[in-house]
């Protein structure tokens, strides 16, 4: 269960490709790819690991206080998918 | 914006790559979309192969559908199978069946990130064996008995389906079934030698329901490798990108290096550029003249004003291209029949493009003469090709912020 009190990282097994409207991902454990639709998602994941829980990845990429309960579904939603992962 | 409208302006490299390592085939396939047979000498070397594959790690393309021509004919197929999977370009192979003995299925069975695609078209001998040829059928069992027999894991069964072959749907489902395999049916294109038969084989328009019915049935059980999405006009749309991906995130390689804008278009009017030229492929994919003419904005020409325009876009490109249809018109198989009252209406006295790359066995030496039809492009307009994203959409508790592809 996502819980953004917690650390998270993006998962090894995950690979992000920068695209004009975020970013593709590719896990290479279940071959699956999704699509994350904002560039500011993809900051908010690759910044993941720099920061002690999920709440501060947010605040660091910018992300405005009235988007942020949508950033945070995304973020339960891709933990949820393997996407990211606790560390 | 949506996700398909980004598509539709094209992506830093393709999502779906087919890579055509050889036009080289042991059968003969009376519908084979690249007219193979004979394998051509200006083939890329291994050390070439291997540089494709270096490229297609760098631009973060995370898998090819590798094909033909039958491509483990190749003898360095193996060599560049794992090169390709060592630098994480995972491989998916469409394959006869030919060299898949115990110990090739037993390899792949060990091998991680390697799926393998049977071709069958018939669930019969008899209706298999009319399009593929003579003993293709026992050829496709065997593989699929020795994949099973060695533990690969879930191999597809891809089917081309035809007038002759619609009404097995069912049968397919259960020798997938049997072999533990996924069942994978796409459209039959009147590409290649599929020209010469499309008349004869594609699917009547009663058989088209019919098979848009099982599919809806089916859900995301089958995959269609998003190849049937003109039928979403007959209502609710199928599962799978609804794009044309042509040139946006699809394209072909092909045995000799060049890149065509997809699969199902191996003619001049639809060549990018050639991996040998400098630059390779990501300049061809980045920067040709056609590929950014495909990420124009379309009009919708004359299917603008259909009801179903914003389900099917006026279909697949190639299928209208080679039977002479314009492209910003209906596609032949347009589910209003408009498509045919377009096939009726063209010129008997205009020949059908054809394209100069045509290397069946029967065929005479390659001629090049002057190219007898030229016709503006116009945009595609959905992803007509192997998709690898099939099903992806929005979830019930989608954040609107990325997309689950399930």
């Amino acid at each position: 269960m996502f819980d953004p009190g917690l650390p998270y990282r993006c998962s090894p097994s995950v690979a992000l490709r920068p695209e004009p409207f975020g970013a593709l991902v590719y896990h290479f454990g279940t071959r699956r790819l999704s699509f994350l639709k904002t560039p500011q998602l993809v900051d908010v994941v690759s910044g993941l690991e720099h920061h002690a829980d999920a709440h501060g990845a947010v605040e660091a990429a910018g992300v405005a206080q009235p988007q942020r309960p949508a950033y945070l579904r995304a973020l339960a939603g891709l933990a949820a998918n393997g996407t990211i992962e606790e560390r | 914006m949506k996700l398909v409208d980004h598509f539709q302006y094209g992506l830093n490299s393709p999502i779906c790559l087919t890579w055509e390592l050889t036009y080289a085939c042991n059968l003969a396939c009376v519908h084979c979309l690249s007219s193979s047979g004979r394998r051509d000498p200006r083939e890329l070397t291994t050390a070439e192969a291997k540089g494709v594959v270096d490229e297609l790690m760098a631009m973060q393309v995370f898998y090819v559908n590798i094909g033909g021509g039958e491509p483990t004919v190749r003898p360095d197929f193996w060599e560049l199978l794992d090169y390709s999977i060592d630098h994480n370009v995972g491989v998916k192979f469409s394959t006869n069946g030919i060299k898949l003995d115990g110990r090739r299925a037993a390899q792949l069975a060990r091998t991680d990130y390697v799926d393998v695609q049977i071709s069958l078209d018939g669930a019969t001998a008899d209706v298999n064996d009319h399009v593929r040829g003579p003993g293709s059928y026992d050829t496709a069992m065997r593989a699929l008995e020795n994949l099973a027999a060695a533990g690969f894991g879930q191999p597809k069964i891809s089917v081309v389906m035809t007038r002759q072959n619609v009404d097995q749907l069912d049968d397919f489902k259960a020798i997938a079934d049997k072999f533990g395999a996924q069942l994978r049916i796409t459209r039959l294109r009147p590409s290649g030698r599929g020209a010469d038969v499309w008349d004869e084989l594609h699917p009547t328009a009663a058989q088209q329901r019919q098979l848009y019915d099982w599919l809806v049935a089916r859900g995301e059980d089958v995959l269609t490798g998003d190849s049937f999405f003109h039928l979403s006009a007959y209502g609710e749309a199928l599962p799978g990108l609804n794009l044309c991906g042509a040139g946006r995130v699809v394209c072909l390689i092909d045995p000799v290096g060049d890149v065509y804008a997809c699969p199902f278009a191996i003619h001049e009017q639809f060549l990018a550029g050639n991996v040998r030229s400098p630059g390779g492929f990501q300049e061809v994919w980045q920067h040709s003249e056609l590929f950014l003419e495909l990420r124009q904005p379309q009009t919708g020409g004359a299917c603008q004003s259909c009801l179903h325009y914003d389900s099917c876009q006026g279909g697949c490109m190639a299928a209208k291209f080679f039977t002479g249809l314009p492209l910003d018109g209906p596609d032949p198989e347009c589910v209003r029949g408009f498509g045919e009252q377009a096939l009726a209406a063209r010129d008997g006295a205009v020949p059908l493009p054809k394209s100069e790359v045509d290397h069946s066995r029967s065929a005479p030496r390659k001629t090049r003469g002057p190219v007898p039809v030229t016709i503006g492009i116009g945009r595609p307009d959905r992803a007509c090709e192997t998709s690898p994203i099939a099903g992806f959409g929005a979830s019930a508790n989608d954040s609107g912020l990325f997309s689950p592809a399930p």
